[in-house]
This record gives structure tokens, sequence and C-alpha cells, in this order.
């Protein structure tokens, strides 16, 4: 593997080929913030929190950083007005969704969000698909996946494979930005139970 | 739809996972829905996790999850029909139904969609009853026609 | 049918048939295209073919069924050969007096003829009616001389001798360098350079490579692919082949959307007569190169139209858009090189070969060459299917072609390219059909121009394609589908009177997020019909929300007046 040098936020910084953006970014110790990012799962890039002004050769785009590979020369800003305002607005409008999620409550100081921005729709899932994806690629159960398109998508538990798989594991849980998670296994578990026999 | 007649949909496409989709519509066509066993043997077969099929069934237009009323009805919702007033077409429809697009009725009468464009923009606002097309109408004539299937 | 072995042998069937067509035949081309079908088509087909034979005349004349021939609006349009004659609008009932005036006396039905709005005057042959009079069809042109089902008819216009000429003296090398010249663009919006993709396809490393047609066409409002699709496909078939001979790719799809039953069949069709002939297949025309093609089926999603969302779908997988640092030449279908491009940049393939480079290159402008169809819909007089050459005017689209506004309402805004595109007033109608002209002005080469007048509300109409996008969005991604819910809410609330002051500075703030963060083309572009309506009708905004009024009388709950 070879080294490759790039700037981040005016200061050079190595890192190894394959790598992203974001890797080499923690590995400097500059933070960037992440919703949909984990270290055992691929890259998602659907959170779009982690955008940075990447400049490859003078060619200035916005980039996740999370999915961006690492290159030679690369000039990395991981903050600047316009991010900062992406910023801001995705964690109000997630907010709405799940007001009392502690690390969207972290970033939304950080970044002047306003959790009273937009009309609470309290779905309590940001559709990060931490659970989706570690259940799939990790554990390779496949227990939950995600249902539906546009502004209805959301995560949904496959009942059979829920019933055998999940008791013993939870892993997910912890990993849910949100207590949405555990909200919707517990209500697959209730209507999925064999009923209670009658009383004679 | 028998689980024979599922494995022959499977085996024509060579039980090959990258034609789960073309599998899955070939079963809507021909059952006009996907019933959960379908769903399970093409999982089985294909050795697609659920959770994929889940969201492929409710990611697409096509799929339906439950059995399809009688009378199909489509009403086309592309901008050509929507400039001429096709939002009090599908007002009418939904009237007469008591249903909204996507749904079908508890006596499995009437199934509704919207459809993005039918490729006769000429004849819009139009409706599609049972592949029957309604041209060239007013809010009280989708109603008429409505009528005419009960 | 005996397979062709040979570029001769195809010459020699394209003889046989065209010795077996008497140019003096009478034939009845019947458009029975999508949407004239919808008008009764089918029943003008079989009324035709039961009244020649009653009247005896069933060996006499040609009944043809064919693909769209463009005008919509007058539909079942029949056309009687070889005179030209333009019947409009024909119903079953019409059709005995057809049979004895035209094919028997070889007279004219005048009342069944096309009568121009302007004139007032009765026109007899097709080409004199300006709806076609003013269009370049080079793609569309042969549409009412051929029935889709059959391979001759196609084989009778000239068809597959762009592919005979390639493999008789071109090299792959050479296709490409003319595809280059010739300034083909591609044509699904973006307009990028179609030589410039096949060669790095042809440069790319790996021995198996795809070519993709896409035939998918999620717009609302837009038929432009299916009918082309469903009148022609050989033209389509053609294009792919010489493509991927110049490409070295051996499979090949077509990915169309499943809504439309009518193209799936007939592209069907075509393909195997074109395996059956040996134009597909293995050693075509005994040229050594193989090549396939098969159709893959879309379940129904806009988002789908996306490269990466497209092909996850044809891999079985949901139609998610993903972010890539690769270009699809190199890494696109199951990770091989892969060449996709729209049908509309198919069919202009076996023109430029043809024509040769230097005529395709004098139809157009400096950076846009050859035509562009459009479907011309809304409320417009002559709803259709027209070709233009690049460079023509909106203006002559809609009022020249078109026939300007139906019922003679005044014009408001033309509507380009779709739910990503957007709003065109009448002072910019002079913008030119060109894709860098159309760019810079915030517009995309989409299939659909929809003509709107004073009854339609344009707070409405970003309102309707916002609902559709906020629908059709795969809604993985955070900006897309947040912004779509939020934005969704404050158009809910402007048309239903319940406007706030700020609401338009909210929606330009939540639309430049939607743009600059999102991950695909859908998110990105879903600001445009949002921006043009505020840069061009923002009147209609502040009426909504300060005086509580819809001028067009559309939106519910508020009356063109405002509240009393």
């Amino acid at each position: 593997m070879g080294i490759v040098t790039l700037t981040i936020d005016n200061r050079e910084v190595k890192a190894e080929e394959g790598m992203t953006v974001l890797e080499a970014a923690r590995g400097a110790g500059i933070e960037i913030p992440t919703l949909c990012w984990h270290e055992k799962l691929k890259p998602y890039t659907v959170c779009r929190i982690c955008v940075v002004d990447v400049d490859a050769r003078g060619w200035t785009s916005l980039d996740t950083a999370c999915s961006r590979p690492v290159k030679e020369g690369l000039v990395v800003r991981t903050r600047s007005a316009k991010i900062d305002r992406i910023r801001k607005t995705i964690l109000e409008l997630l907010l709405a969704h799940a007001p009392d999620s502690p690390k969207l409550r972290e970033y939304a100081s950080e970044y002047g969000a306003d959790r009273d921005r937009f009309e609470k729709d309290p779905s309590f899932c940001i559709d990060c698909g931490l659970c989706v994806r570690y259940c799939a690629e990790v554990k390779k159960k496949n227990a939950v996946g995600f249902v539906d398109r546009g502004i209805r998508r959301e995560i949904c538990f496959v009942p059979e494979v829920a019933l055998r798989e999940c008791n013993g594991c939870k892993e997910c849980f912890p990993l849910c930005p949100t207590s949405y998670l555990q909200a919707a296994f517990v209500l697959v578990q209730a209507l999925t139970a064999p009923a209670q026999p009658e009383k004679p | 739809m028998d689980i024979k007649g599922i494995d022959k949909i499977i085996e024509k496409h060579g039980g090959v996972a990258g034609l789960l989709i073309q599998v899955l519509l070939e079963i809507q066509g021909e059952n006009h829905w996907l019933p959960k066993e379908a769903l399970e043997r093409v999982s089985e077969r294909l050795r697609v996790p659920m959770s994929r099929i889940q969201h492929i069934a409710t990611f697409y237009k096509a799929f339906s999850l439950v059995p399809k009323g009688r009378h199909e009805v489509h009403v086309c919702t592309g901008t050509s029909c929507h400039v001429r007033g096709a939002s009090r077409i599908l007002d009418a429809v939904k009237d007469h139904t008591g249903i909204e697009p996507g749904e079908t009725d508890v006596d499995s009468k009437f199934s509704v969609e919207t459809v993005n464009c039918l490729g006769c923009c000429a004849l819009g606002p139009l409706l599609v009853v049972n592949g029957k097309t309604h041209g060239r109408l007013s809010p009280a004539e989708a109603s008429e026609v409505m009528k005419k299937y009960g | 049918m005996a397979r062709l072995n040979s570029p001769e042998d195809l010459e020699k069937l394209r003889q046989e048939v065209l010795s077996r067509n008497d140019p003096k035949r009478p034939c009845i081309s019947i458009c029975a295209g999508t949407g004239c079908i919808a008008c009764g088509a089918a029943g003008v087909v079989s009324a035709f073919e039961e009244d020649l034979r009653r009247q005896g005349l069933g060996d006499k004349a040609d009944v043809k069924r064919t693909g769209c021939h463009g005008f919509c609006e007058q539909g079942p349009a029949v056309v009687v050969h070889p005179d030209g004659v333009f019947y409009a609008r024909v119903k079953p009932e019409d059709v005995p007096e057809i049979v004895s005036r035209t094919i028997k006396e070889k007279k004219v039905v005048e009342r069944l003829l096309y009568v121009d709005p302007a004139t007032g005057q009765r026109v007899v042959h097709e080409s004199e009616i300006q709806f076609f009079e003013k269009q370049k069809r080079l793609v569309l042109g042969s549409n009412s001389r051929i029935d889709p089902g059959s391979i001759e008819d196609y084989l009778a216009v000239g068809g597959y001798s762009a592919l005979v000429k390639v493999l008789r003296t071109m090299s792959p090398e050479k296709v490409i360098s003319d595809i280059k010249e010739s300034g083909l663009r591609g044509r699904s919006g973006s307009g990028f350079p179609a030589g410039r993709k096949w060669e790095a396809c042809r440069n790319a490393e790996g021995e198996t490579k795809y070519v993709i047609c896409n035939c998918h066409e999620g717009d609302p409002g837009a038929f432009v692919d299916r009918m082309m699709m469903e009148a022609n496909p050989h033209l389509v078939l053609e294009g792919m082949i010489i493509g991927a001979y110049s490409m070295a790719a051996h499979d090949g799809y077509i990915f169309v959307g499943g809504e439309f039953p009518l193209t799936v069949e007939n592209v069907g069709i075509a393909i195997r007569q074109a395996e059956e002939h040996g134009l597909l297949g293995q050693n075509i025309l005994g040229s050594g190169f193989d090549f396939t093609v098969r159709l893959s089926i879309d379940g129904g999603s806009y988002v789908c139209g996306e490269s990466t969302a497209l092909m996850a779908s044809m891999d079985g997988r949901v139609g998610e858009p993903i972010r890539k640092y690769d270009h699809a030449t190199e890494r696109g279908l199951r990770a091989r090189p892969t060449v996709l491009n729209n049908l509309q940049t198919w069919a202009n393939v076996p023109l430029i070969i043809n024509q040769g480079v230097e005529r395709y290159r004098s139809i157009g402008t400096s950076g846009s060459k050859g035509t562009k169809v459009f479907s011309l819909t809304g409320a417009v007089v002559n709803t259709g299917m027209v070709e233009v050459p690049m460079g023509a005017t909106l203006k002559e689209i809609v009022f020249d072609i078109g026939g300007g506004v139906r019922g003679g309402g005044k014009f408001k805004a033309l509507q380009v390219g779709g739910p990503l595109g957007g709003f065109v007033p009448e002072n910019q109608l002079n913008l030119k059909v060109d894709f860098d002209e159309l760019g810079k002005a915030g517009l995309s080469m989409g299939p659909s121009l929809v003509v709107m007048d004073e009854n339609a509300c344009i707070v409405d109409t970003v309102k309707y394609f916002v609902t559709f996008l906020s629908d059709e969005s795969c809604g993985k991604c955070t900006p897309c589908r947040e912004v779509f819910r939020q934005i969704l809410k404050v158009l809910n609330r402007i048309s239903g009177g319940r406007g706030r002051e700020g609401d338009i500075e909210l929606l330009k703030e939540l639309s430049d997020v939607q743009r600059d963060a999102t991950l695909c083309a859908l998110g990105q572009g879903a600001p445009s019909p949002i921006d043009s309506a505020l840069a061009h009708f923002r009147d209609e905004f502040e009426a909504h929300i300060g005086e509580k009024r819809c001028p067009a009388g559309v939106c519910r709950g508020l009356s063109a007046a405002g509240p009393r």
C-alpha cells in the first residue's frame, strides 16, 4: 500500500491508499460528523452530514468524506459557511423526527441547529440504515430491511427471521441513534408472538 | 398461483438472482399480486434474503402485496393531464370508490392507481378501467364512467 | 426464415421485398400507436380488413398497422398510400366510405380531411399539414410506412443498410471516429458526446462489455421513448449492433418500462426477428461478430432513469443510486465496462452511418447536431410527437408546429424537461433547442414539452412536481427525502391559503441544501422547477401567500379573486 499526502483544513495529512477522506481526517485528529457511517460497514453516503469540500486538481466539489478515496494532492476543507449551513439544515430536518436523539443534539449544539425549526414529525427513525446494514453485512442475517421509497421509506423487520435471530443478538440496538429500532422490534415481537392459550 | 407455477417462472429465468425483478414482474403479471408464499419461494430458490424482496416489492410501483379489485382503475396524472385537470378526475374516482390511489376497497371491487403517462396525452384528462380508455373527460363524465362499473 | 449469412444475402432479401412491393398498390396505413389505440385504432384496422374483404378488394390493397405517426391530436390517423391522403380522427363507421371512394374510385373523402384551423382549408396530404411541414423527421419519418412487427417493412425503407456498410467497409475505430465527428450527443438530457463514451468503453480493459439502451422514460407526461421504440424497434437495434461492434461488446440490454406493454411486445418481436435473420446472435451476417440483446423490464420507478440505479435494478437490486468514483465505461453493469445511451441516441446512429458525417453535421447548431424528438402536450392545439432540427426555437415548436394554445387561451409557460426541468415564460420562447443554450437557462433537454395556459397555476404545478418526486425519490439520502417532506408542507400551505411570510425564502433555502448536498441527479435537479417558477412567476406565489388568491383559480379553497 502506498502512502499519499493530502491537505485537510490546511494541514498536510499522510494516509494509506485505499483509505477514505474521513479515515484520513480522523487519523489526524480532525473531526467530521457522521450519522450513517460505521467502521465495520461499507460507506453508505446517505446522511450527507459528512460532506466536505474537495479540490482535485482545481476541480472543486462537495463530496461525502465517508466515501471519497484519498488521493495524492487532494485539498479538503471540512468546514465552510456552505458546509455548516448544510449540516445545520440536515440536523434540523432530522430533529423533526427524533428530537431527543443524543447524537443529533450533540451535533446540533455544535452547528447551531434549532431543534424546533420544523414541525415535529416524530417517526423517530432517521433512515441511517445502520441496523439494516449491520444485520446484512456483519451478521448476515437480514432480519431487518427497508420498505417503500421516497418520503415513505422506513425500516421494517422480517418477522420470521427476527423471531428466530434477534433475541439472541440485538447487536444493532446500541447502533441506533434514536430509540426507534427497539420500539420497532418490540412491536414485531408483539404482533407475531404466538397467541396465549385460552383459559379453560 | 401454486408453487409449480412460481417454480416455472423461476426456471424460465435460469434461477439467476440478478433476474429477481424480472421474476417478480412475471408473477405479478400472471397472478395480479404477490402473495407471501410466492415471495418466500422466490427467496428460497434464488437465495435472496426476504428483506431485499420486501424492499423491492414495496419500492416498485408494478408490485402489489394485496389482491387487486375486480375493476382496475388507472387515472393518468402525467403533467399534460395534470394541467388539463386530472386531479379533479381523480377526485371523482376517489369519491366513487371511497379509496385512495394504491388501494383496493374492502369488497375487492375497485383498485385505483395513478399512472405517470399513458402515452395518449391528446385524450387527456383520462382514465382507464380494465384496459379501456375513457378520454377527454370532465369530472362529471368521469363519475358517469365509474357508475357503469358499479 | 432462412438466416442471412452475409451482407449480400441481406441486400438480396431487400431486393426481393422491394420487388414484391408494387409502388402503385394502395396501402392503408393506420396509426396504431398507444395513443391512437386508446382512440379506437384497433377497431379501425379491423373495419378496413373486413370492408376490403366485403367489397372484394382483399387482394387489391394492403392494410398496415403502424406505430405512432406523431399527430396524436387527430388520431386515429389513416394515411392512404401511394398518394399519401391523410384522414383524421377516423371511426370504424367511416371506413366503408374510404374504401369505396378512395381505394375504388381514387377520390378523396372531403369530410374526413384535416382542416387547418388557421385557414379553415381542408388539407389532403400529410406533408402539407403545418404540423408535419415544419418538422424535420429524420428519425420518425418512416414510422407511417412500417409495421413494427415486420422486419421486411424496415428493410423496404433501407433498414440495416448502415449495418451492412459498417460490416463491409468500416473498422470499429472508424465507426467510433465517425460518431465522434458527427457531434452526436446523448439525447437523455445531459448531452454527453456519444463517441467519447464509446471510445472509453472500447479502450477499457475486460473481455465482457455491455451496451444498454435506456427506454425507461419515467417522466410524467412524456411518451417519446416508448412511442419511438414501439413504432420502429429495428432502427434502435441497428444502432445498438453498430455501437456494440465498435466497442467489441457482445451483450446488449434494452431497459424498458413495464408500464408500456405494446413497447415491450414490439421490441420482443423485433429481437426475435433479428435473431432469426442472423442480425443478432452468433456471427452476424457472417462477419464473425457476436451480439445478443435481451430485454430488461423496469418495475416502475422514476429514479431508475439514473444510471447507477438503472444498473442496480437490472441486476435484481433495489433501484437506488450509489456514489461511484469510476465511470460506467470502466465499471458499469456488474462492474464491467458499459455504455448506456438513450434510445434516441441509438436511433441516430444508422442515420449518421448512412448519410455520412458531413451531412449529419449540417443539421443543427454548432454544439448540438441532428434532430431532437419531443412529446408536445398540455394546453396546445396539436398534441403529438414532434421532431425538430437542433436550433429550432421553442416558439416555433409551440406555435408553428403545435398550433399555439388550444381553445384560444393565453400562453403562460412552457414546461421543459419534466420534474427536473423548468418553466419558460413567453418572453424567453426564443430559446433554441440546443444542449448548451437550454443548460445555461437552467433547463434540460428532457423528452417533454408541456404547454401551460392561463388556466394552469404555477404554484400548483410546482407542487405537482414535488409531490411526484417525493414519491419517486428512492428516499435513502437525507437532504433529498427530508427536504421534499418539508417543501411539500410549505407548498401545501401556500396552495391552501395558509402561506406565511418567509415561505418563499424557506423554499429557496431548502432547495439550495437539496441541490448542494444530495447524492444523485434527482435531488440535485429537483430544485429546478422551484427556481424557475420563482424567477419568472414569483408574483403567483406572492398572490397565494399575501392575497390568499390563486390567479388561475386552480388551488382549492382559494378563489381567483381572493377572499372577500
